[in-house]
């Protein structure tokens, strides 16, 4: 009687949150690489957890946790969300793929969903990502149809598989076009710094490019390019703010349905162990509209997106031969996604060399 | 209304004592406004700051993975900046000494046997002191400032740390991510008590270093040395010392424990290098070093309250819904209040309504 | 081609110029002040929300440079009233800094900003190969250069650069010579908090006119170690500031014309190249001993 005398006392004191409460919600715990204040990555993928919340209203709790460095941090900081009582935790960036099965290993009975991995070391991991590079591949279509010079910038952030898949997937777009068009690659090893971002832009563009596409976070790149009167895609979010006569269209990261989908099977008990890569079909990859373009260019771009969209056309579509002229996909033949995930070479065209 | 500080004959050993404590109340009492003024309740807010990280075992494991490098950093910067030697490039001997340890289980995964751990330790140190050491012997020799050269080569080092992880040392197994293979059983640092959590050894090196440099720099010549080099290189030269040696010392002592920090954080709490292996340890323990007032044993104490501050920030996060942002707010009043009560050991402060009466030229009042 | 890519690299030494110079005259002073990134953010941060809530990227400037001052005043209080250890606490006030930049900047990210255009002046603007260089960029790169004329002028040609010099140098006999040491810090280190937040507001309303969190990146501490680099001396800060900037700009360069070297150690040049230049010039120990301020870090409390 005492002791709940003095635990009732602690705990009026303390105010410690509704603890019956949160046993009839469920409780959706997200884990960001960046600060949602990124505008990128992150912001994004704070967005998506806005969605879910608004779609399930009282049944769901969230909570998150942003710029949590990859290391040694990062499997504290699961193993916390763990502890804290979440059902399912959501780990948002690659450098969480070990951290997330180790604390699953622990906690059998709580879901985990990391992005952009691939072990699923125990039965309670999924993985999630997004098929990006179908985007890429209308940009391609897009860039070859507009530019004159016939050749396009590419900031690029880090030489990892999904970058280079990017790079790829445009380069056989524009090919698709225009078969000599070229690419000019900058690595600016980050995937955050509006000010270097804008630096890249600029050198591109003084080497002759006029189309930037970017795979890094920020939109100053896109402010360049307006400010240059060349035009830019978006990444990540819909920028057409920072560029209103200069965007083409974006990429857009929507993770929200993914998310609802996922905390609903929770809720239903239907939650199973998955491998999702889902792209235009999915919802995953939206095209921001499609502006500052002649009507025919835009016709061929939703075209093209609209085949990829229904799976009538895979953008890695053989015949393709790799960089060095040696051919990797034979007439027809479509790329599997095991080496989509783990590309490491140029598609033929591409000038610039990856670092092996 | 000025504030004017007085200068104690000697150090208080009361304040030496009590200040920790006034900059505890004070940022109790500066805490509970900023979260009430966030519309948070403060003492929910204080407790998962404060409390709830130390109630748990496993917390307490990770308060001791989380201070492990800052500790083991911050002791060997301490002899640095007494002996006046300015080495603010932690972050890179850091990260050099991680990759020097990692080239046994990186390069040879097939040479499996106990020794490999001692070795990959003896690299790591060895590693961080030789990267430490080009801004000693530029320093030494022609005379550049250390300052500058040591931070630029942070940024080296996380440059050559990401090629490395995502060209040659990549790991052949992993889909071309940038990251090594994952280190065997016999390159792990094992872990301190494996049943309750998963603090690692580093945590034991980072004590013992703490208290041998305790003792070289209270009880023995060297420490003598290294003071008097600092306080005043004159007086150091007469006494027949040489700067130029203690430059180099002073760089491979921090150099290799940074080192031995990174290869014990890689080895023990990672468990495979990665294009980003420190959230800026090097340049926390700086403030850490300061914090335990250059003293190692002081600056044990100072690395568990920082370590502290991280993880209180993830539970108010977590529990309260405090954002980073203002956990980072929280951190920077906790270093303030404490760096501001130090001042008490020294000084007596003394507010003065009126300006000092000014006599014969010779005052300088604020 | 070739004027925007001196533009551009003007572009990228401006606010490393501004926040250095300022810090400059701090050190000069004798404190060493490591908030640097913490005050740029800082100005950032209100350079940017004051542009977008008043439409006048001019206020933005005015209230970076006020708060970038504001800001560093915690710092002076600290080390020089309250005499805690300068770097320490520096480093504290770039945590403070980056922290309170977040809280203050969440409703404003993702909103497109007002840019400080550049000038036009007729004809002069449009002179081939050097008009917009000279006559056309935004008016802070000029203010960047009669910045660095104005400390040149101030530290060597003035009485009170000479009073600021000599405190720097050697406080105590400063004291006796009847100089408020501590009132010329305090000013010092205003001075570079106001320098600071105007290299902020130069990042977010003219670099790239936008608020993202930690959007300095770093540039704050690459300020910091110019000035140890241009040994104290204006000019030479000028020259560092552009010779990095011309390397960072030129390893992208190089990188778009495909040559094929693994971009990590294109991107380690800027830092290589200035330890490099250091070296060479700082051989000549008398040269450097006679600009470097004796008193630099060390606490000073007058006697009484």
């Amino acid at each position: 009687m005492k002791r709940q005398m003095l635990a009732l006392a602690a705990s009026a004191f303390l105010a410690l949150p509704g603890a019956a409460l949160a046993q009839d919600k469920t409780k959706a715990c997200f884990i960001y690489v960046g600060p949602i204040g990124d505008f990128g990555w992150s912001y994004q993928h704070h967005q998506g957890v806005l969605q879910l919340e608004e779609e399930l209203g009282d049944t769901v709790e969230t909570a998150y946790l942003e710029s949590v460095p990859e290391g040694a941090d990062a499997e504290r900081a699961i193993e916390r969300f763990a502890r804290s009582g979440c059902d399912i935790i959501f780990t948002t960036s690659f450098g969480y793929m070990d951290p997330t099965n180790k604390v699953a290993g622990r906690f059998p009975d709580v879901k985990f969903e990391h992005a952009t991995g691939y072990k699923r070391e125990h039965p309670n991991v999924s993985t999630y990502n997004s098929r990006f590079y179908e985007g890429r591949y209308v940009q391609g279509v897009i860039a070859a149809s507009l530019s004159k010079a016939g050749v396009a910038g590419y900031i690029a952030s880090f030489p990892i598989p999904e970058v280079v898949m990017g790079i790829n997937a445009f380069m056989l777009g524009a090919q698709s076009v225009n078969p000599d068009f070229k690419v000019k690659i900058v690595w600016a090893n980050t995937w955050f710094d509006p000010g270097k971002e804008a630096d890249a832009a600029k050198a591109l563009i003084d080497q002759g490019v006029d189309i930037i596409t970017q795979h890094t976070d920020s939109t100053a790149p896109m402010q360049v390019a307006a400010e240059r009167g060349i035009k830019a895609f978006g990444q990540a979010s819909d920028m057409i703010e920072f560029g209103p006569e200069t965007q083409l269209t974006s990429i857009v990261d929507d993770w929200g349905p993914y998310y609802i989908r996922r905390v609903k099977a929770v809720q239903d008990g239907t939650w199973e162990q998955s491998d999702v890569w889902g792209g235009f079909a999915e919802g995953h990859v939206v095209m921001a509209p499609y502006a500052n373009m002649p009507d025919e260019v835009k016709a061929l771009a939703e075209e093209t997106e609209e085949k990829i969209r229904s799976g009538e056309f895979h953008p890695f579509t053989g015949p393709i031969n790799r960089q060095d002229g040696t051919p990797w996909l034979a007439a027809g033949e479509v790329a599997d996604d095991a080496t989509l995930l783990g590309m490491n070479f140029y598609v033929e065209g591409i000038d610039d060399q990856l670092p092996n | 209304m000025r504030i004017e500080l007085v200068k104690r004959p000697q150090r208080s050993a009361l304040f030496s004592m009590l200040s920790p404590f006034i900059a505890l109340g004070l940022t109790l009492v500066a805490g509970a406004a900023l979260f009430l003024a966030l519309g948070k309740n403060p003492g929910e807010a204080l407790y998962y700051y404060f409390v709830d990280p130390l109630h748990e075992t496993w917390s307490l494991h990770e308060l001791a993975v989380k201070a492990a490098p800052l500790i083991l950093i911050a002791v060997g910067l301490s002899v640095c900046f007494r002996s006046n030697n300015w080495n603010i490039g932690a972050e890179g001997q850091f990260i050099i000494g991680a990759m020097a340890g990692s080239i046994l289980p990186v390069m040879f995964p097939d040479f499996q046997s106990w020794v490999v751990l001692p070795l990959m330790l003896l690299l790591g140190v060895a590693g961080g002191a030789a990267y430490a050491s080009i801004p000693a012997v530029l320093k030494a020799r022609f005379n550049t400032s250390e300052i500058l050269t040591s931070l630029m080569l942070v940024y080296v080092a996380q440059l050559f740390l990401d090629w490395m992880v995502r060209g040659p040392w990549r790991n052949p197994a992993g889909f071309n991510f940038p990251e090594t293979r994952t280190f065997h059983a016999f390159a792990t640092l094992p872990e301190i008590w494996p049943a309750s959590g998963r603090a690692h050894w580093g945590f034991i090196f980072a004590l013992l270093a703490a208290l041998v440099l305790w003792f070289v720099m209270t009880r023995t010549l060297k420490g003598f040395e290294i003071r008097l080099l600092g306080q005043s290189p004159r007086a150091g030269r007469f006494a027949g010392f040489s700067r130029e040696k203690m430059v180099l010392f002073s760089f491979l002592v921090s150099g290799g424990l940074a080192g031995l920090a990174g290869i014990c954080e890689v080895s023990g709490a990672i468990g495979q290098l990665r294009p980003i292996i420190s959230p800026g340890y090097g340049f926390t323990a700086i403030i850490i070093a300061f914090l335990g007032r250059l003293n190692p044993l002081g600056i044990v104490a100072a690395g568990l309250v920082l370590a502290l501050t991280y993880l209180g920030g993830e539970a108010a996060q977590i529990s309260v819904g405090l954002s980073d942002k203002v956990a980072r707010v929280f951190q920077g009043m906790i270093l303030f209040f404490v760096l501001a009560c130090d001042t008490l050991i020294h000084y007596r402060i003394r507010l003065v309504a009126e300006p000092a009466v000014r006599g014969e030229g010779a005052r300088a009042d604020v | 081609m070739f004027e925007d890519i001196l533009i551009t690299i003007a572009t990228a030494a401006t606010p490393l110029l501004l926040a250095a110079i300022g810090e400059l005259v701090t050190e000069r002073s004798g404190v060493l002040n490591l908030g640097v990134e913490g005050m740029m953010i800082m100005g950032a941060v209100t350079g940017f929300a004051v542009a977008v809530t008043t439409g006048s990227p001019w206020l933005g400037v005015l209230a970076a440079i006020l708060v970038g001052a504001a800001f560093s005043l915690l710092f002076g209080f600290l080390t020089l009233t309250l005499v805690t250890n300068q770097v320490a606490t520096g480093l504290s006030l770039t945590l403070l800094g980056l922290g309170l930049s977040g809280m203050i900047g969440e409703s404003f990210v993702g909103r497109a900003g007002v840019k400080l255009a550049a000038i036009r002046i007729p004809y002069l603007s449009d002179i081939p190969y050097i008009g917009r260089l000279i006559f056309g960029q935004d008016p802070l790169f000029y203010v960047s250069i009669l910045l660095t004329a104005g400390v040149v002028w101030f530290l060597f040609r003035t009485r009170a650069g000479l009073t600021l010099r000599s405190v720097g140098d050697n406080h105590a006999s400063a004291h006796a010579l009847g100089i408020r040491v501590i009132t010329i810090r305090y000013l010092a280190v205003m001075f570079g908090g106001a320098c600071a937040g105007l290299a902020g507001a130069y990042l977010s309303l003219v670099y790239v006119p936008q608020w993202v969190e930690n959007m300095t990146a770093g540039r704050g501490w690459i300020a910091l170690a110019l000035v140890v680099f241009a040994s104290w001396r204006p000019w030479r800060l000028l020259v560092g500031a552009y010779l990095f900037g011309a390397v960072s700009i030129g390893q992208l360069h190089t990188q778009a014309l495909g040559v094929g070297i693994p971009s990590q150690f294109l991107s380690s040049l800027p830092y290589l190249a200035t330890i490099v230049v250091l070296v060479l010039i700082s051989r000549n120990r008398r040269l450097t001993m006679m600009n470097t301020p004796a008193s630099l870090g060390q606490p000073f409390v007058p006697d009484r």
